[in-house]
């Protein structure tokens, strides 16, 4: 097999260089939204103006209505444009573009219609950003029939899921992970697509499974090291997109293991983790399953105080607590 | 930049305003017939036509190429034919059966037909003017010398997306022409009760979007009007705005009776028709009542010809409800 030669680079450094090398291969793949021509909020586009020019790298108003809008429209006559919303709580703005237009234009016109976008939305808890600026709501997304959901926890999965995100004729919905922003990662100098709707198994065992994704992927992994030096061993899967997700894998893992455990930093009630574990009680039937739970955060908005948003998170020690309790 | 003769000048454009009114005819026959077949229980779903406001769709569409793009509203059957739609597949689309535009997955409301540059109706007031204005940046982008035209009613100067999508063109200096369709109604409500200020055109024009106001019944002056705003946006001047005020002569939807309304109001307004108003410019320029009659009766032949295909052709086939969602992901879970 032939040596590939790979770089250590920070989460945001890979999905810069994802979108870099997609840009530089396909002309009709331009970014828009707020700040990216001055690099992006964190850095996500640095020296992309001055590479691509100010057509294809477009700092707009403060409109998201119209930055998700105008992306669509651009799709629609053959550009493919990556609509960045600087913050996932942002998109609440432009929803009507989004899920009566983005998620409905090809279905609606019958096959005409080719919504070729991928909606860029940095999301979860970050710094003690507070309620409109923490949010983590990508079940509504799962929810949401056109749609792919993308949510990646590492810098090699962010930088090939963004160059399937972008060759993909499908609207493709990218939860960057915030607090993961810094995470490091190698990467290959010719970044390859990563297929959507494969989980990324974290570790292997036949106690529980442990099914996760985004920001909790590196508290599942050291809950796992935990376990582990305990004698449980543990099934752990990082999801990498939840629409499609990786039911096969999980399904597979928990026949096994009889147990499956879904944790998510977002909100319990009504959250993704609830579908996955209905799913696999179906498919396995509830006499074949010993238990399956879900752990994600309590039905409230994010607080600001520091040790009040502490408080509302999913912890290593939660983990930890919930899978014992299981056995 | 030349401009065309006014169209009570010499005789040179009568074959242009021959046109301008058998578009106005077609869309007429199109929306009675509709009206007739809903009410006859053959169309489901709600219907909104656009009886009165022909001169607008007419005398927009009039200086389009087929590659120049339109956004659309709920009331779109009328921009649909005028830019060049084929009314049987639009026929089948409101029938909901197969062959349809949309293959039966949009109706009315979501009339789109890509072939002609008719990039959709929409069920949303506004929501065509993102995806307009996002449209016309891709053309730019892609060098492409095809405009967008952006049609939306005079409720959705109301919403944010109006606000946003002018500032953006204006910003951008984006090859767009947004057109109001002032009816003077917004749903059920009397637009003017509902709007602060001076209205449409001020609007645009507090943005830097330049454009005039005119009377939307009066399809040759639209066509005048739009002539000369297309060249300018096709010249690179940036977004251009039409307030062309009209009126709806019937309720919301087909299920309306719009009792809400003073009868006096709807009687005045039909003795603007737009389509009887070219039919006494035509007769004072030569044209001949019977000539009127030839027009009116193959356009009739048309719509006629289309609802008995539409009402002929068969149902969707089922599993076709689960084409064309996505690409990805798309198959597993349908059940």
């Amino acid at each position: 097999m032939a040596q590939v030669t790979t770089t250590e680079v920070t989460l945001i450094e890979a999905g810069r260089l994802a979108v870099q090398q997609e840009m530089r291969r396909d002309p009709t793949v331009w970014v828009l939204g707020e700040d990216v021509a001055r690099g992006g909020l964190w850095g996500q586009y640095k020296g992309f103006l001055e590479e691509f020019g100010a057509e294809r790298v477009v700092s707009t108003p403060i409109s998201e209505a119209t930055i998700m809008g105008a992306g669509l429209g651009a799709a629609l006559v053959g550009t493919r444009p990556i609509i960045e919303m600087r913050i996932f709580d942002f998109v609440m703005c432009a929803m009507d573009e989004l899920v009566n237009q983005i998620a409905k234009v090809r279905y609606m016109f019958g096959g005409q219609a080719k919504p070729a976008v991928v909606v860029r939305m940095p999301h979860g808890m970050w710094r003690n950003s507070a309620a409109q600026h923490s949010q983590m709501l990508e079940a509504w997304f799962t929810h949401l029939p056109g749609v792919v959901v993308v949510a990646p926890s590492s810098a090699e999965d962010e930088a090939g899921l963004l160059v399937s995100a972008i060759r993909s004729d499908d609207p493709v919905l990218i939860f960057d992970p915030k607090d993961l922003w810094g995470a490091t990662g190698r990467i290959a100098e010719k970044i390859e697509p990563i297929p959507f709707g494969k989980a990324r198994q974290l570790s292997t065992g036949d106690a529980v499974t442990l099914v996760t994704w985004s920001a909790l992927v590196p508290k599942a992994v050291e809950a796992v090291a935990l376990l582990t030096k305990d004698g449980v061993m543990v099934d752990a899967f990082d999801l990498r997109t939840l629409w499609p997700w990786d039911e096969d894998a999980i399904v597979a893992s928990v026949k096994r293991t009889g147990r499956l455990l879904v944790t998510h930093e977002a909100v319990e009630v009504g959250g993704f983790g609830g579908e996955i574990v209905a799913r696999v009680v179906d498919r396995l039937g509830p006499q074949n399953i010993k238990s399956a739970k879900r752990l994600g955060a309590p039905r409230l908005p994010i607080p600001f105080s520091p040790p009040l948003e502490t408080q509302v998170r999913v912890t290593t020690d939660k983990i930890v607590a919930k899978v014992k309790g299981m056995l | 930049m030349a401009t065309r003769p006014r169209p009570s000048g010499a005789g040179d454009n009568l074959k242009r305003l021959l046109e301008l009114y058998r578009t106005m005819v077609r869309i007429r026959a199109f929306e009675e017939t509709a009206l007739a077949a809903h009410k006859a229980g053959e169309i489901p779903g709600p219907l909104h036509v656009s009886l009165g406001q022909e001169g607008v769709a007419a005398g927009v569409c009039a200086s389009l190429r087929k590659d120049d793009r339109l956004t659309s509203n709920h009331r779109g059957h009328g921009h649909a034919i005028a830019k060049g739609a084929d009314p049987v597949r639009m026929m089948l689309e409101l029938y909901g059966r197969e062959g349809g535009s949309c293959g039966g997955k949009g109706g009315s409301m979501h009339i789109a037909d890509f072939s002609v540059g008719m990039l959709g109706a929409n069920g949303v007031v506004s929501g065509g003017i993102p995806i307009a204005v996002g449209a016309a940046q891709g053309l730019k982008m892609l060098k492409s010398d095809a405009i967008v035209v952006c049609m939306f009613g005079d409720g959705a100067i109301n919403r944010g997306p109006f606000l946003e999508g002018l500032n953006w063109a204006a910003l951008y200096k984006l090859p767009v022409l947004f057109v109001c369709e002032d009816n003077g109604v917004a749903a059920f409500t009397t637009a003017s009760s509902v709007t602060a200020g001076p209205g449409a055109l001020a609007r645009a024009e507090s943005l830097g979007v330049a454009g005039v106001t005119i009377d939307g019944n009066d399809c040759p002056a639209v066509d005048d009007a739009v002539t000369r705003l297309v060249a300018k946006v096709r010249g690179g001047s940036g977004p251009q705005f039409l307030h062309a005020k009209t009126y709806r002569w019937t309720g919301h939807t087909s299920t309306d009776a719009a009792a809400w309304r003073d009868p006096k109001e709807v009687a005045d307004a039909k003795v603007r028709c737009p389509i009887a108003r070219l039919e006494k410019l035509l007769g004072d320029r030569g044209v001949d009542a019977p000539d009127f009659a030839v027009v009116a009766t193959q356009a009739q032949a048309e719509m006629d010809d289309a609802r008995a295909k539409a009402k002929a052709a068969p149902w969707p086939k089922p599993e076709t409800a689960y084409a064309d969602v996505q690409d990805v992901g798309a198959a597993a879970w349908h059940k």
